[in-house]
């Protein structure tokens, strides 16, 4: 066994170490409901799993957290810490939303590429000012990228109030986009091929996102601007005697974040809802943050830590929905220790796995 | 064979009719606000608590928490064979439209908003005509000739609340002056204290000293900016005279409770029917709120006209606009 592969030994180990213990936790909140968490984790794994209604809502909400994943982890590579895909998102969807109102009697094949782009671009923006801020100004992009947040959030809620709600409607949301720019739901695509799954909002976007989890992969590790961004997040100064233009690869670095964090859009406004609503985007942002984190920022783990996700949320609404006694708000409990341990005190046990791979080596 | 068919026949509807009874599984979905919202969401628990005291039957419920969960546990919950189901606001008019398509046999009620489908009840309130009332009684009462009201998210709803409340004011004094305030474009509105106590203290400020509050638990900020300025305000939706005894003049009723527990109701003896279910005064859906707690500001002369007004909104006598109907308001 290499160096190499024992660091991926300790990061598995450590990572299942504090996922069980997140679950162990939350299982003694259940017991001490006076419900069975056996009961509640063979819920909530079927609610997830066990039938193909359920799994196609689980990988819908994979779908989102592989786009914000994967939008941080290219800005963390570049020594970023974006916590802005929540706002990013929100604009690439506003892109994605307007092109789909604006294109609605065109085919598919036109509308899809350029709702892409224009998610690409919208979010784009959003995440590139921030990151020129922080390039020629030096502002942080902590405190910029969430203040950009709030301005989305804003420019949001004025145009679905005042501009895109149709007259009458009560809900702040546009009108719904024509049959011919959806994107094919998942039950559609396996109807092509002659067979049959129950409807779920899981759309064609979900290829498209493994699509973007493999471009990363190549583009962080392979070509050169992965390699210089990856250099100015390590060590900022020998970028520069490198001749490596910080600045340029910040912004470009926050711009391709904003891009990825837009495709959010193309799930939720193109694929699944078919109009531009408020707070389309709740949370999905900043859970991707935890689940690049999980993830290692690595595109494989991300896939892994989405899916851990997409399984909490989906497993958490039928757990609340079947035991009658854990309501909503526990399902957050759980989703919250397993961001705790293995985000936040991911290291806890690291010394002693260390220790222990360490001698398996030696032997 | 004749006699045995129908003897086969009349065992099967029986048959039917039992197996119905013993499957009468209701359930409801609540929307983002959750159970205990303290204002909506809740009031409509309340009512489907007193039907699950009176009968012993239990429900099933769901709280929504993500947008695509609307359409996934209403589909779920009718798959499951619960009958029937009631959706709870108008945020879910357009997944309970597909979900009924889908499930021509299931019985849907939704509360605060028209969904026309066959399998569908909508159940919407003349919130105007309670309001109509509210206004009418505030303009009696009010010494300075100024009354405000105070709206949650500035949606046509809560319009139809405000201009149903200005011409009840109009209507007794055609010289008072009406302030009106949104608190905010989106469902945050809805949860604002602080903003909503800030608006009624600028309209107090302004000589206002009635403040009618139609925003969810942001009238609460209302209800106490009232109390501790020494004026008057009027409650919503349930009976709120008793949060600030002695300061809210009265509360402008709608029995979304009621409306709940009736859906399981007529749906368990059977008597349930699609369609609108429009509730007015004529229902008792809408109303004002007189109780021991507002007694002494009431006298008995404002109480006979107010019930006057009534029974004339009842007669036909007096015409309320609905803002609803063409999103305009006659009087400002």
């Amino acid at each position: 066994m290499n160096e190499n592969q024992a660091n991926v030994l300790v990061v598995t180990l450590v990572t299942i170490i504090n996922l069980l213990l997140a679950f162990f936790i939350s299982g003694i909140v259940i017991w001490s409901l006076g419900e069975d968490p056996w009961f509640a984790l063979e819920t909530m794994l079927y609610g997830a799993f066990g039938y193909d209604e359920g799994l196609g809502y689980t990988l819908y909400y994979t779908t989102n957290f592989i786009f914000t994943g994967l939008a941080f982890a290219v800005g963390f590579h570049c020594g970023l810490f974006n916590i802005g895909a929540e706002g990013q998102a929100y604009i690439g969807g506003l892109g994605v939303g307007l092109i789909c109102l604006w294109l609605e009697d065109w085919s598919l094949w036109i509308v899809f590429p350029l709702a892409v782009l224009t998610s690409i671009v919208a979010g784009g923006i959003w995440g590139a000012i921030p990151g020129y801020f922080k390039a020629k100004r030096g502002s942080h992009e902590v405190v910029t990228t969430i203040m950009f947040n709030f301005i989305a959030s804003v420019i949001m809620v004025n145009l679905l109030s005042h501009v895109l709600r149709p007259p009458k409607e009560m809900s702040p949301e546009s009108r719904e986009f024509a049959e011919g720019v959806w994107i094919p739901q998942m039950h559609e695509i396996f109807n092509w091929f002659g067979l049959e799954i129950t409807q779920t909002p899981l759309n064609g976007t979900f290829i498209f996102s493994i699509l973007c989890l493999f471009l990363v992969w190549r583009l962080i590790w392979f070509t050169s601007w992965g390699y210089e961004m990856r250099t100015v997040g390590i060590n900022e100064s020998a970028a520069v005697y490198a001749g490596i233009s910080v600045s340029r690869n910040i912004i470009i670095a926050m711009a391709v974040c904003g891009g990825l964090a837009g495709f959010v859009g193309i799930n939720e406004i193109m694929g699944s809802s078919h109009r531009i609503m408020l707070n389309f985007q709740a949370g999905i942002g900043f859970t991707g943050i935890a689940v690049s984190l999980i993830g290692r920022n690595h595109p494989f783990g991300i896939m892994l830590a989405a899916l851990l996700f997409g399984i909490l949320y989906q497993g958490g609404a039928e757990l609340s929905f079947e035991v009658q006694a854990i309501d909503r708000h526990l399902v957050v409990l759980i989703q919250g220790l397993v961001i705790l341990f293995a985000g936040a005190l991911e290291n806890l046990f690291r010394p002693q796995v260390e220790q222990y791979v360490k001698q398996i080596v030696r032997r | 064979m004749k006699k045995l068919l129908s003897t086969l026949l009349l065992a099967g509807v029986v048959l039917w009719s039992a197996s119905q009874a013993m499957a009468f599984k209701p359930a409801v979905v609540f929307d983002m606000g959750g159970k205990f919202d303290k204002s909506f969401n809740e009031g409509i628990w309340n009512g489907l608590e007193k039907f699950r005291k009176e009968s012993g039957i239990k429900y099933r419920e769901f709280e929504v928490q993500q947008e695509a969960q609307r359409e996934q546990f209403l589909r779920k919950l009718a798959k499951r064979g619960s009958d029937p189901i009631i959706a709870v606001g108008f945020g879910q008019a357009a997944a309970l439209s597909k979900v009924a398509k889908e499930f021509p046999n299931t019985r849907f009620s939704i509360i605060d908003m028209v969904v026309d489908l066959p399998n569908v009840q909508s159940i919407i309130f003349k919130e105007h005509e309670g309001s109509f009332l509210v206004g009418a009684l505030a303009a009696l009462k009010s010494g300075t000739g100024k009354v405000g009201f105070v709206g949650g998210m500035d949606i046509p709803l809560i319009h139809k609340f405000a201009c149903g409340y200005v011409q009840g004011v109009k209507y007794i004094n055609s010289n008072t002056t009406v302030f009106q305030k949104m608190t905010g474009t989106t469902p945050a509105a809805w949860s604002d204290p602080a903003r909503g106590a800030e608006l009624a203290k600028t309209m107090f400020d302004s000589g206002a000293d009635i403040v009618y509050a139609a925003a969810g638990s942001t009238g609460l900020g209302v209800l106490q900016a009232a109390a501790d300025n020494k004026k008057l305000s009027i409650g919503v939706d349930s009976n709120q005279n008793y949060i600030q005894p002695g300061s809210v003049l009265t509360s402008m009723l709608k029995r979304v409770d009621v409306a709940a527990y009736e859906v399981f109701k007529t749906a368990h003896d059977g008597s349930w029917k699609p369609g609108f279910k429009i509730l007015g005064l004529a229902e008792d859906g809408v109303g004002w709120a007189l109780d021991e707690h507002n007694a002494k500001l009431v006298t008995s002369a404002m109480k006979s006209k107010v019930e006057q007004v009534r029974k004339d909104i009842l007669s036909g006598a007096i015409k309320v606009h609905d803002y609803m109907s063409d999103n305009k308001c006659p009087v400002q």
